[in-house]
This record gives C-alpha cells, structure tokens and sequence, in this order.
C-alpha cells in the first residue's frame, strides 16, 4: 500500500485527483441539506391513511401549510381507538371544537397565504370533516387541501 | 506574509490537523441526508364558502344549473335523484358543465353550473373523495378540451390545459377558468 503512494508522488504529482476543495463541496452539499431540511416538528398521534385520488394538485410552498390531522386515535399494541382531530400537538375534544377557530386565525394573521391540509384517515365519517371546515369557514381560513395520495394503477 | 508561511512550515506538528474535517462534513450530510423530507404534498384543494351574516341570503341559484350527488352512510350514491356509480360523474359532470342551454335539465352556460355534493354525517370519507375526485377530473377534461379546441384561448391551440396555463403571463387573465369556473358546493350534510 504504502508503496502505491509513494510511487504515484515520486512519477508523476500532477496526475492525481485535487481533493483539496473536497470539503468545500462536502460543506457546500451540507448547508444545502441543512437549509432544506425540514425537522417532524409535531409526532402525529392518530392514524392518517390519506385516499387515494387522480385530480391532485402539488403544493410547493410548504411553509404556508398548516396540517390537521383527521383518524382514529393510535393506542398501544397497534390497535386504534375512536377518530379524533389532532391540530399541531394537541388533540382537540368534541366540546373545545370552537377553539379551532381562534387557533386558525391566528395563523392565518402569521401567514396570510395560509393552505390548510386536512390529513383525514379514509374511515373518517363526514360529520367530523364538516364540523372542522365550518371552524375553518369561521375563521375565514378557506383554502383547504384533502391531502390524497397518487393513485395506483 | 512569507515570513509567516515559513514558520509555519518550519513548526508543522503544531497545525490544527484538516484531514479529518471532510470525514466531520460527511458525517453531518449523511445525517441531514437521513432526516431530510423532501415529499411534496399533494391532494385536492378547494376553497370553501365564506361564512355568510347572519341576515345574508346565500345567492340564488336556477335548479336546473345544479346538478345534485347525494351520498349517504352506506356509500351508495344519488345522482339527479337517481341511483348511479361513481365511474358515471365523471361524463354527467362534463354533459352538465357543457349543455350551454341545450338539455332543459342541464345548465344553462358552463358560468353558472354548479355540483352540489352532499353527504350525511356518516359517509365515509374516502367516498367523498372518491365523487370529489370524479368532479374535478371532469373539470379537468373540460378545460383540456377547451386549450385543445382554442375556442376561449383566442384561436391559439395548445397541447393541454397545463400547457395553456403555463404560458399564462404574470397578470394574464385565465380565459379557460373564466368561461368554465370549477363551482363545486360542499353542502352541510344532514343529522343523522
């Protein structure tokens, strides 16, 4: 091995690879990475399988996003409990549903071009669906997404 | 500065050692390469109603320009008040949206056509989304056909809608969207 080396340097310097700049482009690449890296903020505690749909829309901005998670509740041991709304890292209860609109709109002061992303599990019933759009309705949040997957063929 | 660059060569052992910064940076890429989540979200949007006063009226809208989807808990489907599957919403939606006055059932000019989808409480979710997503294909088709044919486009023809639309200008007006408006009412479902 040590042979190698030392035969490269001693014939020819010029021939081999410059690595000195070899960390610049690693640091380049990192801050790349740093800068777009998005951490999981929020641990998702209800069951979101998304539907499945063709007419999808993609959405770039992500930072306007603000995601409510709609599906039964995850409980120990992979089983599920009742559906439930999860909007950041609370779970909402049936009777503070009123409270969802005050938490809207005051994102959507922060961000005016606020999208909201309904993560709704498809056994979710309507009912639940409906009762937080018209929290939305009421805190004039209205640009919604039903977050889907592509469908497969 | 010679002077500087000489010294240091003379003291080499007491330079901070470099070799391992690349092995540092990569360590610090492969993590970020790891946590990174570069998934775009995809799904359906929609702009809901805004909420109306309390004294508002909701805008008055002719019965023949609305075409009815009805769900209820069992997922079954009613189309006009007749029962119908879902592969069917598509092609009524597009006859609906593109009578311009023909049928006197079906909407008097794509401006004014409305889908009213309604649910219970109990629908499941997925079959909403299912006639939702049926709704906007057919708007979708609408609007191909539309840059396809260049009717509304000025007499320029395009490859497709996204075509026509991606050579949209800044403050251009969408001509497509203005004869043939997307106007999908998500009605509040029943008790029950």
């Amino acid at each position: 091995m040590n042979q190698k080396f030392q035969k490269k340097r001693t014939s020819g310097e010029d021939k081999g690879i410059p690595v000195a700049s070899m960390p610049d482009i690693i640091f380049m690449l990192l801050i790349f990475f740093m800068v777009t890296t998005v951490l999981r903020e929020t641990e998702v505690q209800v069951r979101t399988q998304l539907p499945q749909a063709e007419a999808l829309t993609k959405i770039e901005q992500r930072r306007f996003l603000s995601n409510v998670w709609i599906g039964p509740i995850r409980l120990p041991g992979n089983e599920l409990g009742e559906t439930r709304v999860q909007i950041d890292d609370a779970l909402m209860e049936e009777e503070e549903f009123n409270t969802i609109r005050n938490i809207m709109y005051r994102k959507l002061q922060e961000e005016p071009k606020l999208i909201v992303s309904l993560r709704v599990d498809v056994t979710a019933e309507m009912g639940l669906v409906t009762d937080v759009q018209e929290e939305l309705r009421e805190a004039n949040t209205l640009r919604i997404n039903y977050s889907s997957r592509q469908q497969s063929q | 500065m010679a002077g500087l660059l000489d010294k240091k060569r003379n003291r080499e052992e007491i330079q901070v050692p470099l070799a391992g910064m690349a092995d540092i940076a990569f360590l610090l890429l492969i993590f970020f390469l790891v946590v990174t989540t570069i998934d775009m979200d995809t799904g359906i949007g929609m702009t809901l109603p805004p909420k109306l006063d309390e004294d508002q009226e909701p805008p008055p809208v002719r019965e023949r320009n609305v075409m009815n989807l009805l769900l209820n808990a069992q997922g079954q489907l009613l189309m006009n008040d007749e029962l119908a599957n879902v592969s069917q919403v598509r092609e009524e939606v597009v006859r609906h949206v593109t009578n311009f006055g023909e049928d006197p059932n079906l909407s008097e000019r794509p401006g004014v056509a409305v889908v009213s989808i309604k649910t219970v409480r109990d629908t499941r979710y997925d079959r909403y989304i299912d006639v939702l997503d049926e709704v906007w294909m057919a708007y979708f088709a609408i609007w191909d056909n539309a840059a396809r044919s260049g009717e509304h486009t000025g007499g320029r023809t395009y490859r497709d809608y996204d075509h026509y639309r991606n050579q949209l200008g800044e403050d251009e007006e969408n001509q497509i969207r203005e004869v043939f408006p997307a106007q999908i009412s998500v009605a509040e479902p029943d008790q029950g």
